[in-house]
């Protein structure tokens, strides 16, 4: 049995482990509270963006779809994937599965005779990938719990561009959804072609002049969808990453208090151990005294 | 009368006042918007967006994006806008200067396009803070 100096030292550093956890729990609500409150905030931008779009699909033909992010190859050769995953680990499965999803991504659209490029945002996809698949193109790292839109901006313009010049014919992202605090799931989605939104029907339909014309205004406007598109996904990660943290972080704590509670438990029983052998040493030395004067 | 002016971007909604008129740069040049102008949607360029209120006038650097223009309303969708006033200039200049400097180098295609817009967005922005320096603005 360990000695009680030893048991003293384990219960103190389990003790500080679960203070860090704990922390390190809170930090993660609040931050989680915040990512889902920016998710929230591109809202506005979205929804108008979508009820300007469907105006515009609606008055248009569908061979005006040639030659724009809306275009639908016949034959898909070449894939994107943007791959976004968070910077830091210490989130529990959240970064495993992703991972494991990609790679069944990747599998997949190999059966299939595809070539599979990956554009990775966040850290831990862009290592992953470049350990067993060496297909990163492109990357965008340490974007921190804010980012703005410019800041994956690289990523998207490479594969919008990609698309454009035929070198993708589809584009997807891999990100986690934030479903609720307890539960985030990875999903995939298709980015290009862009798929139009349902029509809104908050949108009175007015009759606009188009400047510069109907089809420009188009051009210009699926590009910053598909950014926005994009951006999203990379916020509602980082609230996925930060929930997966919180709750990892709280089993962590209970875990720790757990091991306290038996350390301190085995600690009382090799005290207790002790005092009875002391005890009983004096009382056979004591005897072994009364033995000798008798 | 006066229109309802909102302005918004994709990280958050920047601005909601009623406003007397609105001056945007758009991919055909500048043009005015007074309140009951015809419906419109354009597309914005990069540029000096001017907004007049009474007889107060606020200047932002816009890096394009788009303008619906509705009798009584008006949106724009920003790529990125700032208030002249929030411009550090010294700030501005640097990211110019690096913008420039990417450019010098010559890596990828991706960083030459991003550079190109740093770049233009920077020229933008100081030249919206140095007209602001000169008591243009105030």
């Amino acid at each position: 049995m360990a000695s009680t100096r030893e048991i003293r030292g384990r219960i103190r550093s389990a003790k500080n482990v679960a203070k860090i956890t704990r922390a390190m729990e809170m930090v993660s609500a609040s931050k989680m509270r915040r990512a889902q409150r920016n998710v929230q905030s591109t809202r506005p931008y979205v929804d108008h963006l979508v009820a300007i779009m469907s105006e515009l699909m609606e008055r248009m033909v569908g061979s005006a779809r040639r030659g724009t992010l809306l275009e639908a190859r016949d034959t898909v050769r070449n894939v994107a994937l943007v791959l976004v995953s968070p910077d830091r680990g210490l989130c529990g499965s959240l970064v495993s599965n992703q991972l494991r999803h990609a790679g069944r991504f990747i599998l997949d659209q190999r059966q299939q005779g595809r070539n599979v490029e990956v554009h990775a945002i966040g850290r831990k996809g862009r290592d992953f990938m470049n350990r067993y698949y060496q297909n990163v193109v492109s990357e965008a790292t340490h974007l921190g719990d804010r980012p703005e839109l410019a800041a994956m901006l690289g990523v998207a313009i490479n594969v919008i561009r990609g698309f454009q010049e035929a070198r993708y014919d589809e584009v997807y992202v891999i990100y986690s959804q934030f479903v609720n605090t307890l539960n985030q799931r990875s999903v995939s989605r298709k980015l290009i072609p862009v798929e139009p939104p349902p029509a809104s029907e908050h949108h009175l339909s007015v009759d606009y002049t188009y400047e510069p014309g109907e089809e420009e205004v188009l051009r210009d406007l699926l590009p910053r969808y598909v950014e926005v598109l994009l951006y999203q996904a990379v916020l509602e990660n980082i609230a996925s990453e930060h929930s997966a943290r919180m709750v990892a972080m709280q089993n962590a704590t209970s875990n720790a208090k757990d091991l306290v509670r038996e350390l301190t438990l085995s600690y009382n029983k090799a005290r207790q151990t002790n005092i009875t052998n002391e005890v009983s040493e004096i009382a056979a030395g004591a005897n072994a005294l009364v033995a000798m004067q008798e | 009368m006066p229109m309802h002016l909102n302005i918004v971007t994709a990280e958050r909604e920047v601005l909601s006042e009623e406003v007397d008129q609105v001056n945007a740069p758009t991919k055909d040049g500048r043009i005015g918007v007074l309140p009951r102008h015809t419906t419109l949607l354009t597309v914005l360029d990069v540029g000096v967006l001017d907004i007049i209120k009474g007889n107060q006038r606020t200047e932002y650097a816009l890096s394009g994006g788009f303008m619906e223009v509705l009798p009584d309303r008006v949106t724009i969708l920003a790529d990125t806008v700032e208030r002249a006033d929030e411009i550090d200039e010294a700030r501005a200049e640097r990211a110019r200067q690096r913008a420039e400097e990417l450019l010098q180098e010559h890596r990828g295609e991706q960083d030459m396009a991003l550079a190109e817009a740093q770049l233009r967005r920077a020229m933008i922005r100081l030249r919206v803070a140095q007209l602001r320096r000169k008591g243009r603005l105030d």
